[in-house]
């Protein structure tokens, strides 16, 4: 007796709800930096850059910073990269840094080619699942903060928005004035740890 | 979302796979993705949109046990739009079938 199975070849219907769920992203070129008193702070972590150190936001604390997750499989994410790339390069010295956090799950084996290709000329740290939750929880990438000198998110954008919001953004911060809090780094609660 | 080869070396395939202990795969058949372009990407990326279906065609070894059974399988999928990506998901996909004497 030899077993066969019924409806041998069957179909697997995928409705298109997967990607409803992704329906195209409102540009949020009417985002605007928070007034000084909405701003929150922003959790700190502490994760491992390329080279294995250990990196916390409040490193950069006095700086402003433009914080990016990504990933390498996030299409929209590779048209940002450039722009950061070339904010890092033009706004360093005034005080301003990006910091990348890749959620890829291949780790560094994966990100450290990409970046190298890419031309990333600023920090990137390879994210946990700890961090994402800290940030609401990063359901989407590409995903983005401003963080003021203070450590407050300054303005939050989920998907891809133009450059000029961002530039419009950064020059804002950058042509704030410096308060002595910024300037006088004092110490930043620690609110979570990250992946080290 | 991206197809089972979406033409780009970083982009997540479509995958479906099956736990073969009941039934063994002979073949997964995706269907013809579509070729879109989008802003971020320089080359057309081999996409799947709306509704569409992935075919399997099992064979049941012998001694397989005759009559209703359940077949398990994970489809692994990834999706963007020109904006954003959603991060890559797994889901649990069961199949019900039956298997007679021939």
């Amino acid at each position: 007796m030899i077993p066969i199975v019924r409806n041998v070849l069957f179909a697997l219907a995928l409705s298109g709800l997967l990607l409803s769920s992704c329906t195209p992203a409102k540009q949020n070129a009417a985002s605007k930096v928070k007034q000084d008193g909405d701003r929150k702070a922003a959790p700190d972590f502490s994760l491992k850059d390329v080279n294995g150190a250990t990196v916390r936001l409040s490193d950069y604390r006095g700086k402003i910073v433009l914080l990016n997750f990504w990933a390498t499989w996030c299409g929209p994410c590779k048209i940002e990269i450039p722009w950061f790339v070339e904010f890092e390069q033009r706004y360093k010295d005034q005080g301003f840094a990006v910091v990348g956090i890749s959620m890829d799950d291949g780790g560094w084996e994966v990100v450290r080619p990409f970046l190298s290709r890419m031309g990333v000329n600023y920090r990137t740290l390879m994210g946990s699942e700890m961090v994402a939750q800290l940030y609401g929880g990063v359901n989407s990438l590409p995903t983005s903060f401003l963080i003021d000198r203070e450590g407050r998110i300054a303005s939050a954008h989920l998907g891809l928005v133009s450059k000029s919001v961002y530039e419009n953004e950064i020059n804002e911060l950058l042509s704030a004035p410096v308060t002595r809090s910024a300037a006088g780094v004092p110490p930043v609660r620690h609110l979570a740890g990250g992946a080290d | 979302m991206n197809s089972n080869a979406p033409a780009d070396d970083y982009m997540i395939p479509l995958r479906l796979t099956w736990d073969e202990s009941l039934l063994k795969v002979q073949e997964v058949s995706y269907p013809k993705p579509e070729s879109r372009k989008y802003s971020f990407s320089e080359k057309p990326i081999l996409v799947y949109t709306g509704d569409f279906e992935i075919q399997t065609r099992f064979q049941a070894p012998a001694g397989a046990p005759i009559g209703m059974s359940v077949v398990t399988g994970k489809l692994r999928y990834q999706a963007c739009n020109d904006s954003m990506c959603l991060p890559p998901k797994v889901v649990e996909v069961r199949l019900p079938v039956e298997i007679r004497a021939r």
